[in-house]
This record gives C-alpha cells, structure tokens and sequence, in this order.
C-alpha cells in the first residue's frame, strides 16, 4: 500500500456492501490450539490485558494477504501475541526462550516430553 | 475529536466523509451517507481508541436507518432500509 492508498477509501477487511457469493456451510471441528487460542484471547478479555478491539486492530493491521493465506485461529494467535507483547505480559526474549523449550519437547502430543518446563 | 450534542431518535444525519487510516469502526460504504437516527443505544467506549490499549472516551451510538436507495443507488428495493450502529463522532446533523 502506498502512502495514497491509505487515504483513498476503505481498507481491505472493510467488506461490508459488497457482493460476497455463497456462504460456505462445511462442518468442521476445532483443533486443541484453535481452543487454547480463543480461551487465551477471552482469558485476556476479561483481566483486562486487551478488548475485542485491539485484536481487530491486529488483524486489520495484517493485511489482505494474511487474510487469504493464514487459518482463522492462525491469525488470532498472531493478534493475541502482538497485544501480549505490546502490553508487557513478556517480552519478545521470552517468548524466544519459551518458543525454544517448547519446540524442544518434541513435535506431536504423543511423543513429547514436559522435561524441563 | 468534537462530540456533537446527542441527536434525538429521527434526527436526519450524515454519516462523515472521513478517510483515516487505522482501527475504524464505521463501514466505508456508509461514509458520506444520509439516514436517520432511529434510536439512541446509549454512550459505550470508544472502540477507536480501546483497539489501541488507550483510556476510551463514552461516546453515544446511535443506530442510524438508512433508504437503500440511498446507500446502493441502482436498488432494486430503494425503499427498503438498512440499519447500522455508529459512533456519535462519525455523525453530522443536516
């Protein structure tokens, strides 16, 4: 986007008034990080970290590519961490660290391990 | 951002022409828009300024009625109406 374009009109997620197709009506279960993620983000809510509002912002903020290329929930984790980081809940070295230990443990539910958390 | 005065229900409004970047919460297809106060909701936080992490000022939302004529110009329904809920800072009286 350039410097013109943030002032030519609506951004790319404004999609109100638009003609959209059908609506898709698949059924689909969610994973167990898809839940973890919107406890965490309703958790945030209510103690008061961030609103609904700020994670709108975030996803507003990541751009029409995001939208097309990244899962719902993969886009919540992504606006919950940006608000966690903005708010000082931990620092970027520390969700480093945490990122670390716990890609460490292993890559499946069944075959990782708790050693060292 | 001036506030105006609270609008009573059928006050006729526009919505603002307004073209901000950032966390909005008006649709861009209401913007320049005419319609009518058709209730007062009451004063709710600033989700503009809440988006941000930053102390909101309560604004009054007003749900605002509009012709369709008047939002999509070729309706086939003109006369149809759409409401939408919208922010006092966004609203100028004609």
């Amino acid at each position: 986007m350039t410097a013109g374009e943030a002032f030519a009109g609506k951004r790319w997620h404004d999609m109100g008034g638009e003609l959209a197709g059908p609506v898709p009506d698949a059924d689909h279960d969610f994973a167990l990080w898809e839940k973890r993620v919107d406890a965490l983000v309703m958790l945030a809510n209510m103690k008061g970290i961030f609103t609904v509002d700020g994670l709108r912002r975030v996803l507003e903020d990541m751009g029409e590519d995001a939208f097309e290329t990244l899962g719902y929930y993969e886009r919540w984790v992504g606006s919950l961490n940006q608000n966690l980081l903005e708010q000082g809940i931990y620092s970027v070295a520390e969700l480093a660290d945490k990122m670390a230990e716990v890609e460490a443990r292993g890559t499946t539910y069944g075959t990782a391990s708790d050693a060292g958390a | 951002m001036p506030v105006p005065d609270t609008f009573a229900p059928g006050t006729p409004v526009r919505v603002r022409t307004l073209m901000p970047p950032g966390h909005v919460r008006t649709p861009a297809y209401l913007r320049g828009k005419t319609g009518a106060v058709e209730r007062v909701l009451g004063p709710f936080a600033n989700p503009e300024q809440l988006a941000y992490g930053h102390p909101a000022q309560a604004l009054p939302l007003y749900r605002v009625r509009f012709r369709l004529g008047e939002v999509w110009p070729d309706s086939q329904t003109p006369n149809d109406t759409i409401d939408a809920e919208i922010y006092a800072h966004w609203l100028e009286p004609l």
